[in-house]
């Protein structure tokens, strides 16, 4: 004890062997030349395993978002893979038990099982093969349109690439942007009253109805930005309350200001044509310029998560406000700009949605596309081109989905019933790993 | 060094009723966590109505060896047996049916209930059809504050009440469920010197009527106080017992599992300018609550102040006044005759302050983000990490292969997540990170709560070459060891009013007045008609 | 070195203090909107309320009031009131509770007056108001009471929409083919613990988010009973869709009560569902205050941690009580359609979940709370369908926004704070 413990160097040299230029191999301490230092120098796990050892309770308090972020993230690809499989074996088993040809022939089925199975497999490789056919390729359709359902595959995600990534970049910062409804509606609107009220010279009038459309959803996206920085009330609750906001504020729009005067119904007139997106392959698609405008929302937002420092702000408020705060970052105003530009993005969108496919405001504008966006962001696993792939899956889902109902009369309500169970599964790896008897790879820290 | 008054009441003046005793044994218990192991194979024997403590650094596996004792962790193996019968703990009620009690080291209350509602919680009295009768529950919680002269309102809520009431509280739930053995887990860490010595006295009278105690701590001084066995715990594994008058140097050494030196060596401080100033401090929380009242304190280039106090007595506030963290501050605050009160955070940093954080996991990284992001979380807004609003990866990294290296972090990768590292090394980074910019003012707020010791040399001596190197430091910390330690000058804060400033070497004694609100003229009268009475607790060696 | 010491006892508290002047904003805008509104652009002529029914045993007269001059005496007392929350604020840092109740009922006078008064007729059915009122109050309700029992255990129900829907469908389904009421009141409540389960399942269990759950199993029940709807409900047999023509609950006047005016028809002429649904608010409210077991839940809810100390299973507590949860929202589902409507249709409860939510949080995850909440939502629900037939100076879109509007000022902090249980929404994971 004479004091001479000079065993940790104050001013460690960079020269210490193995340290600079390789961090893989792991820095040996200093010097342990004093008597009796049996183990203070011990293997680069063990003091790991001290620290954590009386607070394995940790991850308890991490922020919900933050911690849904991380289990997203870190599952495998297998995992969706596997969750989009049994989702669809789900959906066949409820397709086959309720067509009628299964239930007949159940009926003689210790006379003839093989008729059962066969009007199964009848039932669901009808069904699935008009799902398919109608998102991709249908060589038996009369015209070209019907022929290239591809295109209406990417016609359809176009909107939810745009609400998708709304949710996604919230996600990241740790809200749950659960308002893509109202965001896309108020996005619509806007983007409306500059369609159809206004004229303006082709290309401007376009620009200007993005403009409009971005602000409106930024603005209904900030209100719950700003009131979660200024007053901390949750997004989720509040993204939800503006949903149903929107809609009656659009109503009471398109019944009064907004109305086509033409019509007794609450739509508006229709947006000129100035104001319209151009199409991508002429008049027998519906294909338009507004999945250009998705792509590069992907590779911008995909950029500044990733390489900007606003978005390297937006990762550390997202997994941890305090520490960012004690950095100096301004989590508040992390909350508002990620709304704003979550919203935009949403209202986007909807500009997609009313100057590409629809043409004329209604109040159901948004259709399902609002809540599709969270099933979308959470297949994508929040991030931006996982968020693509994953609206390209669901927007093939859709325009299956209507070639199933015309083709094999099966409801399109089973694809709101796959697309759930997708989630579902895929945010409870350990359910799919127990349904295939995968064993973990390798276990991700303390994660229970 | 001599013991605290421990009031010791023979057993036999007890009556009878108190006699029903139990004895603890734990065999071989294993408890991991995935890879890790934090309990390998301890074996350990509570007598019956002994005090027994468990020694051992933070991060030994102290608390999780209790836990896995109460019910909350079930081991991985290994086996535990009262009165020499083996029992098989399925969660906490069926420890509690064995006769076990724990008051936690973060308490167990709800804080919206009241005493009797979370005394009554998990053993109410009902009358008919379950409905509560807690008529029942005020009466044992008086009957209780009587007999060990505690001061409990059963019908206040938790959250009003301060610390060491509710450490009362938390005793009075093990009593009523009649626990013979009861585990006290850190339970000084949140208490003054003064109320520590109360809960010594309780843990005395507790042990007269018959109660067997496992007291964990990794305060030296106390476990030698009141124990009667020690056993000390190092990564897991019991390396030894030891008697209650075994020399503090030799528990240490068994404690840290070599020879230590417990004091720093550190030249005298030569103090230079008084550039950082605070001026009538005040800090409130949003009801106008003063956290922090009427503080005034300079600190000089190349001086060390030490913050001491007992946990949430205005430290954490005054740190994070300074830094920008507080809406509701009054007074000022001048570095290098700038003031910073109404300054943003980053403004505060850029103007040349660093700042540890006292919980680095909360607010000193970003755990999910790695190592080499979090070595620039306050710097990457300026050149070389980013420019025109782009990061340079290559610079981050540059940086953090630097950094590692220099600071000794420990890690497989500088791109691994933050919260892979061990407390030790995330605190390195932490520090690291702060240090790595021109300072003209450091602030480290419990620099080195749960290092490993080998760590806290490293840690101190850091600090100590910035502050060799001219630069004014302030420390905070609750462990008087540490402030004893590193500062040149002591600031006690108590009830967020500065208790006064004393000199580096002051004694222990002094200190422990005002940390418990003696305003330092009076503590040092007392002192005095103390030691003119003779009764001195502790020299006062300077 | 210099010594500082302190004077023992602190300072006079300097002039600032911290205060919230939220609420007094908030009521000084509402005064001045009673000022423009009710008497600048408000009706004249008479605003009548009728109270009685000509069945009634007990007439009571028609309540007639001068709409201008109650709207200048609502206005002054707002004005007023305003001014002393705006004084108290300021001197004592607070506000006194009656001042925001008062202004609450006088303002809500107010508007009724103002509305009605301004309608073509000048008059309004008080017993129609309420009794329509019921009709959408009665899902809400359940459905919030749905959410007390599981977040009152710590566990978000983001899915009362589901639960809802679910027991609507299936109350439909199985009351049409059994021919019984209430076997199909039965097999709802089945319907909503069955979407418990899954939320349970996913949340408890395999620990996913909750929020998340919940809004996934919005979208799994929305697809799955349309789904079934277009593949059984409309399978028609001999002309008729026999899948979806449930039996109907009847309604059942209890004597002397039923005849007391306004509450007898709203309150004691019900379906069993109505009956229940008084007795569950009451129940709930003693069982969670009163009772070993809902302190039990309360701790599960606000500290987990500290309920698995002392032997409470915190898991199985959680599990329990959504199930319930899911058993309550089930039979405020089959509401709709054994009550209500007499059939069953796609997405028939357009949103009432979230209105339920919207309830739970208004009334602060306290039964009364949530069931006063829904009574209020349920009369801007009636009065905006009443309203659209009248002609009124207010557009009925504005009266559907209320609930929403209400629940972002409540968890702004607008009115008072709303406070969710502490570890709502945390998961519990044990090692």
């Amino acid at each position: 004890m004479s004091g001479t413990d000079k065993n940790v160097p104050a001013e460690q040299t960079p020269g210490t062997p193995g340290a600079p230029g390789n961090p893989g191999a792991p820095s040996i301490p200093g010097a342990t030349g004093t008597p009796g230092a049996t183990g203070a120098a011990g293997k680069p796990t063990a003091p790991s395993a001290q620290g954590n050892a009386d607070k394995p309770g940790k991850p308890e308090k991490e922020s919900s978002a933050s911690q849904v972020v991380r289990e997203i993230m870190s599952g495998s690809a297998m995992i969706s893979v596997l969750a989009v499989v049994v989702a669809l074996v789900i959906g066949g088993i409820l397709i086959a038990i309720t067509d009628t040809r299964v239930t007949t022939a159940f009926g003689y089925f210790f006379g003839d099982p093989m008729a059962t199975l066969k009007a199964i497999w009848a039932s669901i490789s009808e069904a699935y093969g008009a799902l398919w056919r109608g998102a991709t390729y249908d060589p038996g359709a009369r015209t070209w349109q019907g022929r290239l359902g591809i295109f209406e595959t990417l016609t359809f995600a176009t909107p939810l690439i745009l609400s998708g990534l709304s949710v996604t970049l919230a996600f990241r910062v740790g809200l749950f942007n659960i308002g893509a409804k109202g965001q896309i509606i108020l996005g619509a609107t806007f983007a409306g009253v500059v369609g159809f009220m206004i004229e303006l010279p082709p290309g401007i009038h376009l620009l200007a109805v993005m403009v409009a459309g971005a602000i409106g959803g930024a603005l209904w996206g900030g209100i719950a930005g700003f009131l979660k920085a200024k007053t901390g009330a949750h997004e989720v609750i509040v993204t939800i309350m503006l949903n149903y906001i929107a809609v009656s504020l659009v109503l009471y729009l398109l019944k009064n200001q907004l109305r086509d005067p033409s019509s007794s119904n609450p739509i508006s007139p229709r947006m000129h044509e100035t104001a319209m997106f151009p199409l991508l392959l002429g008049p027998n698609y519906r294909l338009h310029a507004g999945l250009i405008v998705a792509i590069l929302a992907v590779i911008v937002v995909s950029w500044l998560l990733n390489r900007s420092t606003l978005g390297f702000e937006y990762r550390a408020i997202g997994a941890n406000p305090r520490a960012a705060r004690t950095a100096g970052m301004l989590v508040s105003r992390g909350y508002i700009t990620v709304m704003l530009i979550s919203g935009a993005l949403a209202g986007l969108a909807g500009v997609t949605q009313l100057a590409g496919t629809e043409k004329i405001l209604d109040a159901d504008i948004a259709g399902s596309i609002g809540f599709d966006a969270i099933t979308v962001a959470l297949l994508g696993r929040s991030k931006p081109w996982g968020t693509f792939f994953a609206a390209i899956l669901f927007g093939a889902f859709k325009a299956g989905g209507t070639s199933m109902a015309i083709n094999a009369n099966v409801s399109i309500d089973i694809v709101a019933v796959v697309q759930s169970l997708i989630v579902l599964f895929i945010a409870a790896p350990p359910l799919i790993r127990s349904i295939f008897r995968i064993k973990e790879a390798r276990s991700e820290g303390v994660s229970a | 060094m001599a013991a605290p008054n421990v009031r010791c009441t023979s057993r036999d003046q007890y009556p009878r009723r108190w006699a029903k005793t139990l004895k603890l044994e734990l065999r071989g218990i294993t408890k991991s966590f995935g890879t890790l192991v934090a309990n390998d194979h301890i074996d350990l024997v509570v007598e019956s109505g002994q005090i027994h403590s468990l020694l051992g650094e933070n991060g030994a596996g102290k608390s999780t060896l209790m836990n896995v004792l109460y019910g909350l962790y079930s081991p991985s193996s290994g086996q535990i047996l009262v009165d020499d019968v083996p029992v098989n703990f399925s969660g906490p009620a069926d420890a509690m049916a064995a006769g076990i009690g724990m008051v936690h080291q973060h308490f167990m209350l709800v804080p919206v209930f009241t005493v009797a509602e979370n005394v009554a919680l998990g053993a109410e009295s009902t009358s008919f059809g379950g409905v509560l009768n807690l008529a029942e529950t005020r009466r044992k919680i008086r009957e209780i504050s009587t007999q060990f002269g505690f001061d409990v309102d059963p019908d206040a809520l938790v959250e009003d009440l301060p610390v060491g009431i509710q450490q009362r509280v938390e005793i009075i739930k093990a009593l009523v469920r009649n626990s013979k053995i009861l585990i006290l887990d850190e339970p000084t860490a949140v208490l003054t010197p003064q109320e520590t010595d109360e809960l010594m006295d309780i843990m005395g009278q507790l042990k007269a009527g018959g109660t067997s105690i496992v007291f964990i701590s990794h305060k030296l001084r106390e476990v030698k106080a009141i124990s009667d066995t020690i056993t000390v715990i190092r990564r897991g594994k019991v390396v030894g017992s030891a008697s209650p008058d075994a020399s503090t140097t030799e528990l240490a050494e068994l404690m840290v599992g070599r020879a230590v030196n417990l004091t720093l060596n550190k030249a005298d401080a030569t103090p230079g300018a008084e550039t950082f100033k605070i001026n009538n401090l005040t800090v409130m929380n949003d009801a106008g609550q003063r956290l922090l009242d009427d503080v005034t304190l300079s600190v000089s280039q190349g001086e060390i102040l030490g913050i001491a106090g007992v946990q949430g007595n205005g430290q954490t506030e005054l740190t994070e006044a300074v830094l920008g963290l507080h809406k509701h501050v009054l007074g000022s605050i001048t570095l290098d005759g700038k003031e910073l009160v109404g300054k943003s955070v980053r403004q505060v940093l850029d103007s040349g302050v660093g700042f540890v954080p006292e919980d680095r996991q909360d607010d000193g990284l970003v755990g999910e983000l790695s190592i080499a992001e979090n070595l620039i979380l306050d710097l990457y807004k300026s050149a070389p990490y980013s420019r025109a609003g782009t990061l340079n990866r290559a610079a981050i990294a540059k940086n953090a292969i630097n950094k590692v290296a220099e600071f000794d972090v420990r890690a497989q990768s500088s791109q691994d997540a933050a919260d892979t590292l061990s407390g030790g090394n995330q605190q390195k980074v932490v520090l690291a990170r702060e240090l790595s910019r021109p300072l003209k003012l450091f602030i480290a707020s419990q620099p080195t709560r749960g290092v490993d010791v080998g760590s806290i040399e490293f840690l101190h001596k850091r600090i100590v070459a910035e502050r060799d190197a001219g630069t004014p430091v302030v420390i905070v910390s609750t462990e008087l060891d540490e402030v004893l330690e590193l500062a040149d000058r002591i600031a006690v804060l108590f009830a967020g009013r500065l208790m006064g400033i004393v000199p580096g070497k002051s004694s222990r004694a002094l200190l422990g007045l005002m940390m418990a609100g003696l305003p330092v003229a009076e503590a040092q009268e007392q002192m005095k008609s103390q030691s003119e009475s003779g009764t001195t607790e502790e020299g006062a060696q300077p | 070195m210099s010594i500082i010491t302190k004077s023992e006892t602190p300072k006079v508290a300097d002039a600032v203090a911290v205060r919230s002047w939220k609420l007094p904003i908030l009521l000084g805008v509402l005064a001045v909107f009673a000022v423009v509104v009710f008497v600048v652009l408000g009706p004249s002529g008479t605003a009548t309320f009728r109270i009685s029914q000509d069945t009634d045993a007990w007439q009571v007269p028609n309540l007639v009031v001068p709409a201008k001059a109650v709207g200048v005496l609502v206005s002054i007392i707002c004005v007023a009131l305003a001014y002393l929350a705006w004084r108290q604020t300021r001197d004592a840092g607070k506000i006194a509770k009656w001042v925001v109740m008062t202004f609450a009922v006088v303002f809500v006078v107010g508007m009724m007056v103002w509305i009605i008064g301004g309608t073509t007729t000048q008059n309004i059915t008080l017993v129609g108001l309420f009794s329509g009122a019921m009709l959408i109050t009665t899902p809400i309700l359940f459905g919030s009471m749905s959410g007390v029992l599981s977040e009152r255990a710590g566990v978000v129900n983001i899915a009362i929409e589901g639960q809802l829907l679910a027991g609507a469908f299936t109350a439909a389904l199985v009351a049409s083919i059994t021919g019984n009421a209430y076997v199909g009141l039965f097999a709802a409540a089945v319907a909503g613990v069955l979407v418990s389960v899954l939320l349970a399942l996913f949340s408890i269990k395999y620990v996913v988010n909750q929020i998340i759950v919940g809004v996934v199993l919005n979208v799994l029940v929305s697809g799955l009973t349309g789904f079934l709807f277009e593949k059984i409900m409309k399978t028609k047999v001999d002309g008729l869709t026999i899948y979806n023509q449930p039996a109907h609950l009847p309604n059942i006047s209890i004597p002397l009560l039923s005849e007391i005016p306004i509450i007898g028809p709203t309150l004691f002429r019900q379906s069993i569902i109505g009956y229940f649904m008084l007795i569950l608010v009451v129940a709930l409210w003693f069982g969670l205050f009163r009772t070993r077991w809902g302190l039990r839940v309360r701790a599960v809810g606000e500290h987990p941690k500290a309920a698995d100390t002392v032997g409470i299973n915190v898991n199985r507590t959680r599990v329990l009580n959504v199930l319930a949860g899911g058993a309550v929202a089930g039979i405020g589902g089959a509401y709709f359609t054994l009550v209500a409507v007499s059939s069953f249709s796609k997405d028939m409860t357009g949103g009432l979940g979230f209105i339920a939510l919207a309830a739970l949080i208004f009334g602060r995850w306290n039964p009364i709370g949530a069931a006063l909440a829904a009574l209020l939502f349920g009369v801007a629900g009636n009065l905006q369908s009443i309203l659209s037939l009248a002609g009124t100076p207010i557009d009925g879109q504005f009266l559907a926004m209320l609930p929403y509007a209400l629940t972002i000022l409540a968890v702004s902090g607008f009115v008072g704070r709303a406070l969710a249980p502490a570890a709502d929404g945390e998961p519990y994971i044990k090692e």
